[in-house]
This record gives structure tokens, sequence and C-alpha cells, in this order.
């Protein structure tokens, strides 16, 4: 009885992935498409995760629109296309090259260029007394020469 | 520049920045449907399954799309706003992912200023009119056109200085 009832609780956790909802595809590559468009796409309400991770009725929605997209034979770039003509470029993890986007692609290179230059002035600010003027030289030279002759 | 001010310089700028950040509302994604004719759909009327509202009964006047369902708890938050807002401008409901029973029941419950309201069972209209969240509020001009758009729920302050002033706006265009 105890075994029987061990066995029951050990079989239990299959139930659960049989209830998962399943994306049916006819070919390998359809289902890989599927995954890597799940991972591109973000959910609008749960801003942080793609489509493919979140539970959200959102991104349910949003995964089986690409489901449908994709067994009817449309593209990746009609998908995406489709997606962003909805919800903006925020639909997508990487957004593309616009006006508006400049500042995101390209302000960290903006940033490291700064950073370099602050780098540059404080290396070369500490150097800059190991140069003597030619007074300071005559100066040295000056007071070296006092303490050879003590 | 004396060389003490610069820690206090930096945290001075990295502070408005931040104050910046916290005014930012990143929940409220920018709608690319603005200045775009309304998404076509054909809907069974929640009232009266058998009628259909199209995109096209919203043209001819400035009109408002208002997205609600029985189970968003803000919708109803927002609803006498909304029943407000009806007595002066055409509101067309759009209802999402909702039991037809359960949003009778609740316009029963805190009544109807609707002209008309979209059954969308599915999300699907919701979809092609890149709802996702509600409340959400489309406001049309006379061709159809949506011109705005507000996300989550009206309150008065909004109704005055935002929504009205624009449905003022849209009205006295062209006219």
């Amino acid at each position: 009885m105890k075994r029987l009832l061990i066995l029951g609780l050990l079989l239990l956790p299959l139930l659960a992935v049989a209830a998962t909802p399943t994306y049916p595809f006819d070919t390998p590559e359809q289902e890989k498409r599927f995954q890597t468009l799940s991972a591109q796409l973000r959910c609008l309400v749960c801003q942080g995760q793609a489509i493919g991770d979140s539970n959200a009725d959102l991104a349910v929605d949003m995964r089986k629109e690409v489901h449908r997209m994709i067994v009817e034979g449309q593209s990746d770039q009609e998908i995406v296309d489709y997606m962003v003509a909805r919800y903006g470029d925020f639909v997508l993890f990487k957004p593309p090259v616009n006006a508006s986007t400049y500042l995101l692609w390209f302000g960290p290179f903006v940033l490291a260029l700064i950073g370099v230059w602050v780098l540059f002035t404080l290396v070369r600010r500490h150097r800059a007394p190991a140069e003597l003027s030619p007074e300071e030289r005559a100066r040295l030279q000056k007071l070296l020469d006092n303490e050879e002759r003590r | 520049m004396k060389r003490g001010l610069i820690p206090l310089v930096v945290f001075l700028v990295l502070a408005v920045f931040l104050g910046i950040g916290l005014m930012l509302r990143p929940n409220e994604v920018p709608s690319p449907m603005i200045g775009k004719p309304a998404p076509a759909f054909s809907a069974p009327r929640l009232h009266n399954p058998e009628q259909t509202l199209t995109e096209a009964d919203l043209q001819g006047e400035v009109s408002v799309l208002n997205v609600f369902a029985s189970w968003c708890v803000p919708c109803r938050e927002e609803h006498p706003y909304v029943s407000a807002l009806a007595e002066r401008v055409p509101v067309y409901g759009l209802n999402y992912k909702d039991e037809r029973a359960d949003s009778v029941a609740w316009l029963q419950r805190f009544g109807n200023a609707y002209r008309a309201i979209a059954y969308d069972r599915d999300g699907k209209i919701g979809m092609d009119w890149g709802v996702y969240g509600v409340p959400e509020t489309f406001i049309l001009d006379r061709n159809g056109v949506i011109r705005h758009k507000h996300i989550g729920v009206i309150d008065a302050r909004s109704l005055r200085e935002e929504i009205m002033p624009i449905i003022e706006q849209l009205r006295a265009e062209g006219s």
C-alpha cells in the first residue's frame, strides 16, 4: 500500500508536464524559429521578460500569434514587423538603430571616450611636475653644490 | 574650480538623472498607432450579438474607444469618469477578453454610458490596436485616425487636463 502511494506520488509531476500548453509544429525548423522569436520579443506587461519566459496573459496571446503566423508560413521578418506595428520598437529586445535610439546605441562609446580623455588628462597632470623649469634646475644644482661643499 | 567641489557636482548630476528616472513611467509604452487610421475590425456587439460594430462606425465625428473588462479592477475606478466623458463625446467600448454575461452584469451594476460596445472575446482586436493592459483609451478624429492613447485609469485630472483639451482641439480642426 505504502509502495503504491510512493509510486503514485512519483508519477504525479508528469501530470504537470502534460498540462503545459504545447505548440505543435510541422518541422523542427519551425519549432526552432518559434523558440528564437519567443526569446527576441519582449512582453509589454512584465517588461524585463521575453514572451517565451512570461506567463502573463498578453505573452500567452503573443506566443499563440507567433505560432499561428509560423504555421501559416510567414517569415521571421513579417512576424517581427507585425509585432512592431502594434507595440512599437519597445517590443524588440534589440531595438533598431534610428534617430531616437542613437543615444542608446552610441552613448556608451561616447562615455568611454570621455573616460579615456579624463584618464589621459589626469595622468598627464600627474606627470607634469617631473619636468623642471630651467630656473628650478639651476636652483637644484645650486642646492646640490652646497651639499657637496659641506 | 576648487577640487573639493568635483564630488558635489558629480553627486548633483547623478541626483538630477535619478530624479528624472523616477518621474518617467516605463509602464507607459508610446504607441506606434498614433497618427494611423484605426485598425479594421468587425465584432459582435456586447448586448446585441447579431449586430456588428466596425471601425467605420467610429468615423464621422471625434470619438473615443475605451478598452475595459469586468475583471479589470481599475476599470471600476475610472468608470464614472468614462461615463462623464460619454456625455460630451461618443464613447465606444471594447470589451476585452471577457465573459459576455460577466460584462453585461458589470455594466448593469456600474452603469452603461457607451454608445456601442464591441465584444472582443479572444483579444484579437485588442492585439491589432496594440492593447497591452486595461484600461486603455483611444481618441480618434472625425476621419477615424487614432490621435491619442491614454494608458491606465482616467481620473478627474486626466479628463480635464489631457483628454478634453485634445477632443476640443480635434473638433476645432478643419471645422
